[in-house]
């Protein structure tokens, strides 16, 4: 099958469309893969540590969205407009302090064995995943979208721009400038930066780089709260949901280059347009298989990811 | 000061540093000659906090501090620039300096111009990131990450491994002048015996993890030592 061959049977106009209607939505699923891949870029670049629980981060961010619009909608229908931001900041909360937990009683004990955090983390996912099933029950649950967030914006006639993904990709765009702002322009970031380069160093310069770690690991999870909270946007919330985006996630921080912040955005962004857009001329299957392909390919000729930095030694 | 006592350090089984102790008053530089191997990056790591001992003390103005994590001992008043130098090479020169300093000091602005005006070239090349420095500039910026922490004591473990002729001569006269204006208490490592010869106060001979040798300043046997650092 010929790639000219499935274009066939639309129109210029058509094909114009679609493809950028495709590349819409595509940016909705290239803003999830940035808010959960800005997470686990930064938890994987500071502590070497491949959090396998970074889905349910997640899920534990949407759940919080969902909580805060049944109460919304039981005793305060009149801020229904209004909460969504306050659910943002809350999601952040929730998964912040159970990734501090996390790393507090399982993760400090193993960044002496970085391979046995994959098979520790794994166990994590799969307490919390069950631990939501537990008390949200397994069926889909959904938060109450306010009415800002629902319907499209039409720029021409066939074009249909969802207003959700419009909302999802400013947040992402937010986050993304204010973890930028934060590992560059803060203490605590300078922190981060000088651990990574030399943990031992850092120490030994005043630092205390446990505290760091900890602050690091639960940052990393908060995000994913984040994208959690707008995730509800898109799509139902189940105890699962998270595990989903996992291994997508996994992707795009290899393909970005660990510990690269630019090259996170552009592999999420290009991961996320290829198979979006792959995806409507062909099956979800083939799609898939097409970007692995491309990533492994890519991944062949640089090996160390899409960027990274150089110095003088 | 600083006063080591009886300190043993050991990796696994291999017992390295054997009952060392060592005192370093205000505005002294106590020199510890050694070749390689002979247990001096061990030594100094172990003040840093980097090793932990098998047993003995280490006391910084009369506080206990061998329990302690490095940085808290940077805290406490315990700076290091190790062998080798090890500044950030992705970290601006700036953002190296900026990491030696406490966030909450008083006197930030001031410790950072200080450090600037003692080495000016770091200025010029603030914006830079330091692995691209050649090492002698590395070295100073190693110096300067160290001295805004505002040490009491200060550690140095071969301050002159890979850095020419000229740039040592500097190096001396610097640490003299930290010394005095400072009032530091400096414990540097060597093999270079013309660097240490000007400036320590005291020197000792470290021979397989024990002090061998002892000399204090007008009366350094200069052909003893060399005997000991000849291979």
């Amino acid at each position: 099958m010929g790639i000219t061959n499935i274009f066939s049977g639309y129109t210029g106009e058509e094909l114009l469309s679609i493809f950028t209607m495709q590349g819409f939505s595509s940016l909705s699923l290239f803003s999830v893969f940035l808010l959960m891949a800005l997470g686990l870029a930064i938890i994987f670049g500071q502590m070497k540590i491949i959090n396998m629980a970074h889905g349910e981060f997640l899920t534990a961010g949407a759940y919080t969205t969902v909580i805060m619009s049944d109460m919304v909608v039981k005793y305060m229908p009149g801020l229904l407009p209004y909460y969504f931001i306050f659910a943002i900041i809350a999601a952040f909360i929730v998964a912040f302090a159970l990734g501090y937990i996390v790393e507090l009683s399982l993760v400090r004990f193993l960044y002496k064995r970085p391979l046995d955090t994959l098979l520790a983390t794994w166990g994590v996912s799969m307490i919390l995943q069950q631990g939501f099933r537990l008390v949200f029950g397994g069926r889909e649950d959904s938060a109450n979208l306010p009415d800002w967030l629902m319907g499209s914006w039409y720029p021409t006639e066939t074009i249909a721009i969802p207003l959700n993904g419009l909302f999802l990709l400013g947040t992402s765009v937010v986050v993304t400038l204010l973890v930028y702002f934060l590992l560059f322009r803060s203490r605590w970031g300078l922190c981060v930066r000088a651990t990574v380069l030399n943990r031992e160093m850092s120490n030994a310069v005043g630092i205390n780089s446990k505290r760091i770690d900890r602050l690091t690991f639960a940052f990393g999870c908060g995000i994913a709260g984040v994208a959690g909270a707008v995730f509800t946007t898109i799509g139902s919330v189940s105890p699962a949901a998270g595990s989903l985006y996992i291994v997508d996630t996994f992707i795009v921080v290899v393909f970005g280059g660990a510990g690269s912040l630019l090259g996170t955005i552009f592999s999420a962004f290009g991961i996320a347009q290829l198979q979006s857009i792959m995806e409507f001329f062909l099956t979800g299957v083939l799609a898939k298989v097409f970007v692995l392909l491309s990533v492994v390919g890519i991944l062949m000729i640089r090996p160390q990811g899409l960027r990274s930095n150089k110095v003088r030694e | 000061m600083i006063s080591v006592n009886k300190l043993n350090v050991a990796y696994g089984q291999s017992a390295i540093i054997h009952d060392i102790s060592l005192q370093a008053e205000e505005k002294e530089i106590v020199a510890v000659m050694g070749k390689n191997g002979m247990g001096k990056t061990t030594l100094m790591k172990s003040l840093i906090g980097l090793l932990r001992p098998v047993s003995g003390s280490i006391e910084l103005d009369g506080v206990d501090v061998t329990a302690w994590e490095s940085y808290q001992r940077v805290a406490q008043g315990i700076a290091y620039v190790p062998q080798g130098r090890q500044i950030f090479s992705q970290l601006t020169v700036e953002e190296n300096i900026l990491t030696g300093l406490d966030p909450k000091s008083p006197q930030k602005i001031q410790l950072f111009e200080e450090v600037y005006a003692m080495f000016n070239v770091l200025y010029d090349m603030r914006k830079r990131k330091g692995g691209n420095l050649s090492g002698g500039q590395q070295q100073q910026l190693a110096i300067a990450r160290a001295l805004v922490s505002e040490p009491k004591v200060l550690l140095l473990d071969e301050p002159t491994e890979g850095i020419q002729p000229s740039i040592i001569k500097d190096i001396a006269r610097l640490l003299n002048e930290i010394k005095e204006t400072k009032n530091l208490a400096i414990i540097v490592t060597e093999q270079v015996l013309s660097f240490t010869v000007d400036i320590a106060d005291r020197m000792f001979v470290i021979e397989s993890g024990r002090f061998q040798h002892e000399d204090v300043r007008g009366s350094i046997n200069e052909e003893k030592i060399k005997a000991f650092l000849s291979v």
